[in-house]
């Protein structure tokens, strides 16, 4: 029993269809009680008032954005490497997700540096490489759409996954040599002592346990949709030939 | 190889090759901006280095889909993939025929431009050098872009959308060098790592671009 068995277009739609409606069913539960308890449930911090409670959104989105693109890497390179086309179709299926992850990070940070910086948007590090982290997902999903080949896509997008994560992380490095920029440090680590205190902490990491799996719901989804999408396609080219 | 960068050049050289056009890009570019934000020579003196790097930046893309396109349409591409000469190769001799004929244009050409933009006068040699290190990287970077796109008819708007962000890193450490260098302060760091980030493309890009180009041909 190895994990490449799931790399089985059949294996996975059986194995994942009975999973697949729990994952959502927690996805939500837990962004739900993670975004209605930071919401209401916590008191509004000095300096900030209310505003701060859409951190409940921005962060947890800000960190999918990130890891949807080192999903993406990890499902290329094992395409590369192992041609499994689940794991191809699995790349395809999170960039989208990803794109919405990182809009979605992008326009509730303009939304909330608004009253905190009194601006919607400046040319800081960590929003200038979001900024430029959404081209790159642009460019992967037009590059998906414009071949006709699934095989010559999938492996051109890998190519292109990989090269674009080495300029991604010069960017951010890069913007970072350019301009030290407003937004704050690392709020939240494993080893650091000033973490954001207790009251908003454990609906922060319920929220981003939420989106955790609420990416990991629609990953599987569409990548069901690509895998029947894919059948479809065989089952007409089939029926055109006899 | 040799022999390869040199039937690029005299192709590009002769007529049709657009040899030239990328300089007069450059140039309308360049001219336009006054047009654009007004002749306050203050104003431009400030803007000077960033729109010259841009203007070269864009046209160094103007260029990128000859790389591969006539060579995959008249089949000489594919005569390529069988000669004893590797991918690795062929595509490092055509990112080199690129900048040939427009990094090195462009470079040479810069200086009398910043003139127009009122650049100021410490500035003209970091423009010089940040661009003479800088542009192959962008050859370098869009040979590889254009390996990816060369299979998709009208690829030319799909292959900026995945080259520009892969030129952000380069725009801003050369921009950066001549704005230092127009301001007077020290311009060591950004020129370093320009030359690092143009190092780190020559030496790793052209087995990106042979691995899209056995890709696309296959």
């Amino acid at each position: 029993m190895s994990i490449w068995e799931y790399a089985n277009p059949k294996k996975f739609m059986t194995s994942t269809a009975p999973i697949l409606p729990w994952v959502f069913a927690i996805a939500i539960a837990a962004t739900g009680i993670g975004l209605v308890w930071g919401f209401f449930f916590t008191p509004e911090a000095e300096n900030f008032g209310s505003t701060v409670k859409i951190i409940y959104l921005h962060l947890p989105s800000a960190l999918m954005a990130i890891n949807a693109w080192l999903m993406m890497l990890v499902a290329s390179l094992i395409w590369l490497v192992r041609r499994h086309h689940v794991s191809a179709l699995a790349a395809r299926a999170a960039a989208p997700v990803g794109i919405a992850m990182t809009l979605m990070a992008l326009v509730t940070g303009a939304i909330w540096g608004q009253p905190t910086w009194g601006t919607w948007w400046v040319w800081d590090p960590r929003l200038t490489s979001f900024l430029i982290l959404f081209l790159f997902y642009l460019g992967y999903v037009a590059l998906w759409s414009a071949i006709e080949d699934p095989d010559t896509a999938a492996d051109l997008t890998s190519v292109l996954c990989i090269v674009g994560s080495v300029f991604a992380l010069l960017s951010r490095y890069a913007v970072n040599f350019w301009n030290q920029g407003l937004h704050q440090g690392a709020s939240l680590s494993m080893d650091k002592a000033e973490n954001v205190s207790n009251v908003y902490y454990i609906p922060l990491l319920i929220s981003m346990g939420g989106f955790v799996l609420l990416f990991i719901a629609l990953v599987i989804l569409r990548t069901r949709t690509e895998i029947r999408l894919r059948r479809i396609g065989a089952l007409q080219a089939r029926a055109r030939r006899t | 190889m040799i022999a390869l960068l040199m039937r690029d050049l005299r192709l590009a050289v002769r007529a049709g090759g657009g040899f030239g056009l990328g300089l007069a890009f450059f140039l309308i570019v360049v001219v336009l901006v006054p047009f654009g934000v007004g002749p306050n020579s203050d104003l431009l003196a400030k803007i000077a280095p960033g729109i010259l790097w841009v203007a070269a930046l864009l046209a160094a893309l103007l260029s990128l889909d000859r790389i591969f396109a006539l060579d995959h349409e008249d089949g000489s591409l594919a005569l390529l993939a069988t000669s004893p000469l590797p991918m690795e190769g062929a595509a490092l001799a055509k990112a080199v025929a690129h900048w040939l004929t427009t990094g090195l244009p462009l470079t040479l050409a810069a200086p009398a431009l910043g003139a127009l933009l009122n650049l100021p006068g410490p500035a003209y040699s970091f423009l010089f050098v940040s661009l003479l290190i800088g542009t192959p990287a962008l050859s370098v970077i869009g040979t590889f872009g254009a390996a990816l796109t060369i299979g998709i008819r009208r690829g030319g708007l799909l292959l900026s959308l995945l080259v520009l962000p892969l030129y952000v890193p380069t725009l801003i450490f050369g921009a950066e060098a001549v704005r230092r260098g127009a301001e007077g302060l020290a311009t060591g760091t950004p020129l370093i790592m320009l030359a690092g980030i143009t190092a780190g493309a020559i030496a790793l890009l052209p087995f990106a671009a042979a691995v899209a180009l056995r890709i696309n041909l296959r």
